[in-house]
């Protein structure tokens, strides 16, 4: 299995200020570069997906998703934290 | 709209987020599959050592590698198993208590390595028995007694061969027996047993594993989950015909089994281990949304066992087969639907209010993948009516070519109206009504029921 570097990361919850700041913080604090993020508004609720590359962090999975789930719990938030190949092969052959 | 460094779209990805985080998809299971044969020494006690240092050796790494896995992929892994070469087989020639030694020998490896389950503890015996086979069957209540983990299976019949109506009979005894060992936990060995007809090599789920004698040293195999996520797929679709919605159960089913192809790959790589097969099975669990039975009713039957049943539940089955066969290279395993009653919230529900009987669950096992699966039945129900059950379903199996079994509960002291409780993914269960007329004379007979024609099918 190839070793991917990417994460995918989800964020649900209700809009409220400073989500993407505080987030992002935490990817700048262990070195994890985001590639890519797209945000909408979804029935009422706040959708957020980024895709982040690991490559150059020190944490591992497990840790970045115990961090971010302490953080939503701050926010009422819902993160999760996926390795890319979860989505890729699930969706794509 | 798809992110320009990834070819997913967001809708995808929440998906799948959704999937994981509200619908219950998760791994059942990876079983590794040992081979054992190469254990057999010249006595009981020595050979008992061997098969030990041999799990020990081969899964020592099975449960943190699992575990790792569910970390970084953010899936959960629910269960780590074991499954060895048939024990009978290895143990021909030894008596008893040999076998006992060898069966804790199993347990104690199992509690070793931390898997919860052990399965092997087994015997074919389809066309007849070896003095192995019947020293194995007689240590069945006191294994699965004072073993924790240790499984049982026993093959009594396939299409090719017939039914073993001898194995039959003896089978009926021994589950009484077991009961009646564990009497004190509502019966709970019987749990841990599993009669099979056209029982399967490479079958990842307990009670009934073991690593079959055409396996190879060693396999990994997964067992698929995901009935919260079926079901949901399902709600979604109130106004579809049956044809859309097999579409679309197919649809789901190909991403579920995606995700067991990935863990098994992983798995596979890092342990070093052969990859064998998914099982498509929906294996449902007492946990509330997690249910087969709410995924028959969601396709619009009133309750489950009610007129309509077999049919939804034939739709079902072939959809999730079609999907995952499409996902997966190499499928095996039971693949299908489960419908243990214990271990699913919605038939626990349909038992309760009538809806479900022993003679409907019958005629649905004649189309899902398994049989008549953790059903409590009264205490003081003879020896003779549990072989009878046995001999049905083997028959369904043998005539229609596929895999059945019965893994009934005989709870001692317990009667229609009563409970067994065993916790856990086991779960709990509503006493079943049986039919009260004798099959005591024919069972009696014995003998073997010829294996049918392969022509003339109808």
């Amino acid at each position: 299995m190839q070793e991917g570097n990417k994460l995918i990361i989800s964020v649900l919850g209700h809009d409220k200020v400073g989500i993407i700041a505080k987030i992002s913080t935490v990817l700048a604090d262990n070195q994890i570069n985001i590639l890519d993020i797209s945000q909408t508004i979804l029935q009422g609720f706040f959708t957020m997906v980024m895709v982040v590359d690991v490559s150059n962090s020190k944490i591992d999975v497990a840790e970045l998703r115990n961090i971010l789930r302490e953080k939503g719990k701050e926010m009422n938030l819902e993160i999760t934290v996926q390795h890319e190949d979860v989505f890729k092969f699930m969706h794509r052959i | 709209m798809s992110f320009a460094t990834f070819s997913i779209t967001k809708d995808e990805i929440l998906e799948t987020v959704n999937m994981i985080s509200t619908e219950n998809l998760d791994i059942r299971t990876i079983t590794m599959g040992i081979n054992i044969q190469d254990s057999r020494r010249e006595t009981g006690e020595k050979t008992a050592k061997q098969i030990y240092e041999k799990i020990v050796r081969q899964a020592n790494d099975l449960v943190k590698v699992g575990d790792n896995i569910e970390k970084e992929y953010g899936i959960p892994i629910i269960n780590k198993r074991i499954s060895v070469t048939p024990v009978a087989l290895i143990g021909n020639g030894f008596n008893k208590d040999d076998m006992l030694k060898l069966g804790f020998a199993l347990d104690k490896a199992a509690q070793e390595v931390g898997v919860n389950f052990i399965g092997g503890f087994s015997a074919l015996v389809h066309k007849g028995f070896t003095n192995g086979d019947l020293a194995l069957i007689d240590a069945i209540p006191q294994i699965l007694d004072e073993g924790e983990r240790v499984c049982s299976s026993i093959n009594i019949g396939n299409t090719k061969s017939g039914i073993n109506m001898d194995a039959v009979y003896r089978m009926g005894k021994i589950i009484k027996e077991t009961a009646e060992q564990t009497g004190d936990r509502d019966g709970l060995g019987c749990a841990k047993l599993v009669v099979f007809c056209n029982a399967v090599e490479d079958n990842p789920f307990m009670a009934g594993a073991f690593h079959g004698p055409g396996e190879p040293e060693s396999t990994i195999n997964i067992g698929i989950s995901g009935p919260g996520v079926v079901l949901n797929a399902v709600k979604k679709h109130p106004e579809l015909d049956l044809g859309g919605l097999a579409n679309i159960i197919k649809n789901t089913a190909f991403k579920i089994t995606r995700t067991g192809e990935l863990v098994g790959r992983v798995a596979s790589e890092r342990l070093g281990v052969p990859f064998g097969i998914v099982d498509l099975s929906l294996a449902p669990t007492p946990a509330i949304g997690d249910s087969v039975a709410d995924i028959l009713e969601a396709m619009g039957l009133g309750k489950v066992g009610t007129h309509g049943s077999t049919a939804a539940l034939a739709l079902l089955n072939d959809a999730v087969k079609k999907g995952g066969a499409m996902a997966s290279s190499y499928v095996g395993g039971l693949s299908g639907a489960f419908i243990p009653v214990s271990e699913d919230a919605g038939m626990i529900d349909a038992v309760l209010q009538g809806s479900l009987t022993i003679d409907k669950l019958e005629a649905m096992t004649c189309v899902c993948s398994v049989g008549l699966d953790m059903i409590a039945i009264p205490g003081d129900t003879p020896a003779h009516t549990i072989s009878a059950i046995i001999a049905d379903e083997a028959a369904i199996g043998m005539i229609n070519r596929k895999t059945t079994a019965v893994r009934i509960i005989p709870a001692p002291g317990k009667n229609v109206g009563d409970w067994v409780e065993f916790g856990g993914l086991l779960g709990r269960a509503p006493i079943i009504k049986l039919n009260d007329f004798s099959p005591e004379k024919f069972i009696n007979r014995q003998g073997r029921i010829p294996a049918p024609i392969q022509a003339l099918n109808n």
